[in-house]
């Protein structure tokens, strides 16, 4: 029991992260995260051995895509506007909390599954392997998704995408 | 120098500082050579950077009590004991003849629902399980393939559910037709050669439903839907001997 509270509990802010930055809405984003904790507890005994986080962030993901599906269902999308302006960079000071809202409403234009091999890989650290597991695709397909979104998110930061400003998150489910 | 070529990989492996440090080296004197290379390499690291800035306050947060996993733990040992009767009161309903009366209406409901589905299913093991010859079109060998496959075509991620822990190894899987678009049918077999198909598809009408009993000719099955996909699980054995293994697909697909 012990066990599984120092394993997991250490890896709640980063689920909170990844969350987040896929639903953009803090509610939304920590009812999915306590959603995997509840999981996670009452399925601790078929983890395999080892390094708890791409199993959580395994958990978080497919919940996640879920919720997306279940969304899209009801065509009800959730619009980067949702989000709470006091959800990013809090405590930044207030240029740099500009050029973090733009990179983030940037981010929110790439399509969700690039823009979680992003997250899981630039951001949580997560090992190619650990992201081809919890997205589970191959690892070739990491590293496509991966050159995508950085080529694409560059040229969003550039400013050379093309004019059409789409202000509705991409509501896709993964493959 | 190992004289192999950089690849597009090993510049973003570069930006993610994942390589060796004698790859790292090279691709280092490479980026020398080739000021666009390396002009995107500054500027993926750069947005690499941003990006883990813009994100990290949300997990510098104080975490708010419905995410205290002591509390979530705690919470989870008080409930048993109304869980307990919820689930004897259950038991008692569908051991009873109402309980079955009930399961059977629902699942003539609705066209779209799961009672077509688990039609379908059953229609699919008439035709498929019986098939000495070839009774999937791609094996168990190239399940990998037959993921994406289906994947791809029901638009939706399907996981294929191993049920090795009740005794059924995969022999593979293939896509049918139903009046309601395609659906991914996997096909396990036993020691005894006794065979068991998991059929699922997008359901269009009920995307949520219990899991209720359907039977037909010789054939028996259990059918539910979750999160907007219809499962149905059909086999000859005996329904008690399938339940288990209907509610292991089902915690399969719903966890992980």
């Amino acid at each position: 029991m012990n066990d599984m509270l120092g394993l997991i509990e250490p890896v709640i802010p980063a689920l909170r992260r990844y969350a987040r930055a896929l639903v953009r809405n803090r509610a939304t984003a920590d009812d999915l995260v306590q959603d995997c904790l509840e999981r996670a507890i009452s399925h601790w005994n078929q983890r395999r051995a080892g390094d708890p986080r791409p199993w959580l962030f395994t958990i978080l993901h497919n919940l996640a895509v879920n919720q997306f599906r279940r969304s899209a269902y009801r065509g009800k999308h959730i619009a980067i506007d949702d989000a709470n302006e006091d959800d990013f960079g809090q405590e930044a000071v207030q240029e740099q909390k500009l050029m973090y809202q733009d990179v983030l409403d940037k981010l929110a234009r790439l399509p969700e599954d690039q823009r979680a091999v992003l997250l899981l890989v630039a951001v949580e650290d997560l090992s190619y392997a650990d992201a081809a597991k919890v997205l589970d695709i191959p690892i070739g397909t990491v590293m496509s998704r991966l050159s995508r979104a950085r080529e694409k998110l560059q040229q969003e930061i550039e400013g050379t995408a093309d004019g059409t400003t789409k202000n509705v998150v991409q509501l896709r489910s993964m493959k | 120098m190992t004289n192999r070529p950089i690849t597009e990989d090993d510049l973003h492996a570069y930006v993610d500082g994942v390589l060796e440090p004698e790859r790292a080296a090279e691709v280092a004197i490479y980026l020398e050579g080739h000021p666009d290379a390396a002009r995107r390499v500054a500027a993926f690291s750069d947005q690499r950077d941003l990006l883990r800035k813009a994100l990290a306050p949300i997990a510098d947060e104080p975490l708010p009590p419905q995410l205290d996993l002591s509390r979530i733990i705690e919470h989870r040992r008080r409930r048993p004991a109304s869980l307990w009767w919820a689930v004897a009161a259950m038991l008692m309903l569908s051991i009873g003849g109402l309980g079955g009366w009930v399961m059977r209406g629902s699942l003539q409901n609705s066209p779209g629902g799961l009672a077509a589905l688990a039609q379908e299913a059953a229609d699919s093991y008439s035709v498929y399980a019986p098939d000495r010859v070839r009774p999937v079109e791609m094996r168990a060998s190239d399940s990998a393939q037959l993921v994406q496959w289906v994947s791809n075509r029901l638009k939706q991620p399907v996981k294929l559910p191993d049920l090795t822990g009740s005794g059924y190894r995969l022999m593979g899987g293939r896509l049918i037709a139903t009046s309601h678009g395609p659906a991914a049918m996997f096909m396990y077999d036993d020691d005894r050669g006794d065979r068991l198909v998991v059929m699922t598809r997008p359901m269009a009408s009920e995307q949520s439903a219990p899991m209720a009993p359907h039977s037909g000719g010789d054939v028996s099955g259990f059918a539910w839907a979750d999160g907007g996909m219809g499962y149905s699980l059909v086999g000859q054995a005996a329904a008690e001997a399938l339940k288990p293994i209907a509610n292991e697909v089902r915690r399969q697909a719903r966890t992980i």
